[in-house]
């Protein structure tokens, strides 16, 4: 009996990748793009870019989330960078068991973390609808500092422990050392830590929801079009949200790069 | 307070880390000012350790080091006059060269008297300025003879380049003491040779102390001054290069430094010594019938006519080396090295001289594995990290054993000798290595071997206590195998401790 078999090419190894990625990211991305610019009557338009820009209800969701994830941004790397130094540089033996307990609550289903939350805010605020703006960054910082704590982990732990011994053998107290040597080799950890956490935080309107922040931000904002079946204008507010996403990554990647040209534009 | 021109000083110094492994122990180093000293040694026999105390990387956990007659064991590194060249340079990958040279220059604080506004004269610390930086770089980069680099990125440099800049970004602070962990380690072997004459020369020219840790023994040969050979945490021998090679104070000093032939040698008469099979004139005095470790170079080994020489042996393999030839000659059982510039046929028999001055004598420092051990249950003796059957009747002469392994002395008494402390003592020959685990009464790695002529002494240690067995074996085994020790019981001698004598 002749043995039947099967000989792929790489190419075409890429294959079902491809018809995914053409049904599934590229072909609804041009709706989105036909949709944008387009009218009720299919006519080609700029009315909706236009009105994007006019609109203060738009301009406002955008700051308003802009100004959400910024903070909450600031807060989850206030947070994230000494505990992510301390668990990669103590000589502490259980460190990876320490590391766990910061991850781990990205096991647990998320829905689920922040309705815990929500028990403990309201246990401590009584009313917890009195500060819905604080409430969503507490929420928010909750459920991205892992994303935040991972790659600054990894950034220190890359760190050669030389550079640090090089830097005080030369003069430099802890502080120097820290500020001169630590602080600039760790920017590619802090830059993919801020992606992680901006850009997610910018869409994230469930956690707003769950703690009764009755504020859209753009993810929101985006639902109540399309719930309201306006294509046009929701799809013109994911295209512009998928520009200023598409801007931050581009400069954001001149920092994380680990080559040397990143870290001279860096300085 | 400086009156014996030591720089530095290490008094007694004992570095154990938290695991317990004592990776210093002992150390005891006066280094004059401007000298190149260098720490020689096996990789883990502690000199990078010793290093980074002197640096201040690793705090000492006993013991002093006197920099100019003070003791700055618990200072901090950045307040040491002391720098450092790493062995992976530890270039910082996010300055160019000027700010990785500029480094250590921009965090210095000089001292300057000035006049305040009432006239009175006062100490202030300054910062370098911008020009005096400059200078200092220009200059340090002129010394490791790469102007003009002060803008290039580090990442852009070779290995060759990046340790110039390590030893640039280091002088240029002119230390007290430079420190360098085997820096050429990572260059190529032509490149290494060049940077050891441009090290000597920068030595020469700088007029500051070298310490430098490498285990290349040509390398510590060619550079130093002096040379510390350090061994499992403790200094073997101190001394000038000429010194180490011709006067090796220990066999393992020997067989690190150069080649050497090193026998088991019986010292026959007044500055006689016997070993393989001949008697020999040698200037060493010890004791009659002493056991000594003889060394003898190599090339300390003359050639003549077999009728002539005082060994007289076959030739077994000859090898071209360029300069001379290597040629090995079984003589009896024993095999010796010779180099030689004349060649020998493979096959031919020869005869060998050694003059006196070629024959160095040591005192054997293992004769015989001594060891405090425990009588267990059933006939078994714990000592070491092992347990091995013994013939315990030979504690008490005229005893028997009866059915259940108790001790009936002579006088028909019955013993219980379990937890009974014993002296034990194997001889090296006794002990037998197997690749088998489970055949012997403990496993252990082999952390040294030197070939004896005839035979191979091996040290085997065990991972849990470290304890150390010495044994003698014909057999070629390697550095680092894993093997279980066997001694036959009869081979085990006992003795009840004196203490326990006495009660």
């Amino acid at each position: 009996m002749k043995k039947f078999r099967l000989r792929f090419s790489r190419s075409q190894l890429c294959l079902p990748y491809a018809v995914f990625l053409a049904l599934f990211v590229i072909a609804p991305l041009l709706v989105i793009v036909y949709y944008a610019f387009t009218n009720g009557q299919g006519k080609f338009t700029f009315n909706n870019f236009t009105s994007f820009f006019t609109n203060t209800n738009t301009i406002g969701t955008l700051l308003y989330s802009l100004f959400l994830s910024i903070t909450t941004t600031i807060i989850c790397l206030i947070i994230a960078y000494p505990t992510a130094y301390i668990l990669a540089r103590s000589g502490f033996k259980k460190q990876y068991v320490l590391l766990m307990l910061f991850i781990m609550p990205m096991w647990i289903n998320f829905t689920l973390r922040i309705t815990a939350l929500k028990e403990v805010l309201s246990v401590l605020e009584g009313n917890i609808s009195k500060y819905p703006f604080l409430n969503s960054v507490i929420g928010m910082t909750y459920d991205f500092l892992p994303f935040m704590i991972l790659p600054l982990y990894t950034s220190f732990l890359k760190l050669d422990k030389n550079l640090l011994e090089a830097a005080s053998d030369l003069g430099a107290n802890k502080f120097t050392v820290f500020l001169q040597v630590t602080l600039p080799l760790s920017v590619p950890g802090i830059v993919s830590g801020i992606t992680m956490v901006l850009l997610p935080s910018m869409t994230n309107y469930v956690v707003l929801d769950m703690l009764y922040n009755k504020t859209y931000i753009m993810g929101s904002l985006i639902g109540s079009y399309f719930s309201a079946y306006d294509w046009h204008n929701g799809s013109m507010i994911s295209l512009v949200l998928l520009v200023i996403i598409f801007i931050v990554t581009l400069v954001t990647n001149r920092f994380s790069d680990k080559d040397d040209n990143s870290r001279r534009t860096l300085l | 307070m400086n009156e014996n021109n030591n720089i530095i000083e290490l008094i007694n110094v004992r570095k154990e880390f938290d695991d317990e492994t004592v990776a210093v122990d002992n150390f005891n180093l006066e280094v004059k000012k401007g000298e190149f000293v260098t720490f020689l040694g096996p990789s883990g026999c502690g000199k990078t350790t010793t290093l980074r105390m002197i640096a201040g990387f690793e705090l000492p956990t006993s013991g002093e080091i006197l920099l100019n007659g003070e003791d700055i064991s618990k200072l901090p590194p950045n307040r040491r006059p002391v720098n450092t060249v790493f062995q992976k340079y530890a270039l910082f990958p996010h300055m160019n060269v000027y700010d990785n040279i500029a480094f250590g220059l921009r965090l210095k604080r000089i001292e300057t008297t000035y006049k305040d506004k009432n006239g009175n004269e006062k100490v202030k610390k300054v910062k370098l300025s911008g020009a005096d930086i400059d200078k200092k770089v220009k200059k340090a980069l002129e010394i490791v003879d790469l102007e003009g680099f002060e803008k290039r990125s580090v990442a852009t440099l070779s290995g060759g380049q990046q340790q110039r800049i390590a030893i640039a970004r280091a002088i240029v602070n002119q230390p007290e003491i430079l420190l360098l962990d085997e820096p050429l380690g990572a260059l190529d072997l032509k490149m290494r040779k060049e940077m050891q004459i441009e090290l000597k020369n920068m030595h020469k020219k700088l007029g500051i102390t070298f310490i430098y840790v490498t285990h290349d023994q040509e390398e510590a040969l060619t550079m130093s001054d002096k040379i510390v050979v350090i061994n499992d945490g403790e200094i073997q021998q101190i001394g000038t290069p000429t010194e180490i090679y011709n006067e090796p104070i220990n066999t393992f000093v020997a067989d690190f430094i150069g080649e050497s032939n090193i026998f088991n040698g019986t010292v026959v008469g007044k500055l006689k010594v016997k070993f393989c099979g001949a008697t020999f004139d040698c200037l060493d005095d010890f004791e009659i019938n002493d056991m000594v470790d003889v060394v003898v170079r190599p090339e300390d080994i003359k050639i003549c006519a077999p009728a002539e020489g005082q060994l007289k042996g076959k030739v077994i393999s000859t090898v071209f080396k360029g300069v001379h030839y290597e040629i090995t000659v079984e003589v009896g059982k024993f095999e010796i090295v010779i180099q030689s510039t004349s060649c020998a046929e493979v096959g031919a028999v020869i005869g060998m001289r050694v003059e006196p001055d070629g024959i160095h004598l040591m005192r054997k420092v293992y004769t015989v594995n001594k060891y405090v051990g425990v009588i267990t249950k059933n006939n078994t003796v714990e000592f070491g990290d092992g347990e091995f059957e013994c013939d315990v009747t030979t504690l008490y002469p005229g005893s028997t054993l009866d059915e259940e392994g108790y001790l009936i002395t002579a006088g028909g008494e019955k013993l219980d000798l379990t937890d009974t402390e014993v002296e034990v003592e194997v001889d090296t020959h006794d002990i037998e290595m197997s690749d088998d685990k489970s055949a012997g009464g403990v496993v252990g790695n082999i952390i040294s071997m030197i070939y004896k002529g005839d035979h191979y002494r091996y040290i085997v240690r065990t991972d849990e206590n470290e304890e150390d067995y010495v044994l003698s074996c014909p057999d070629l085994w390697n550095t680092g195998d894993l093997v279980s020790l066997i001694i036959p019981k009869e081979k085990i001698k006992l003795k009840l401790k004196v203490a326990e004598e006495n009660k």
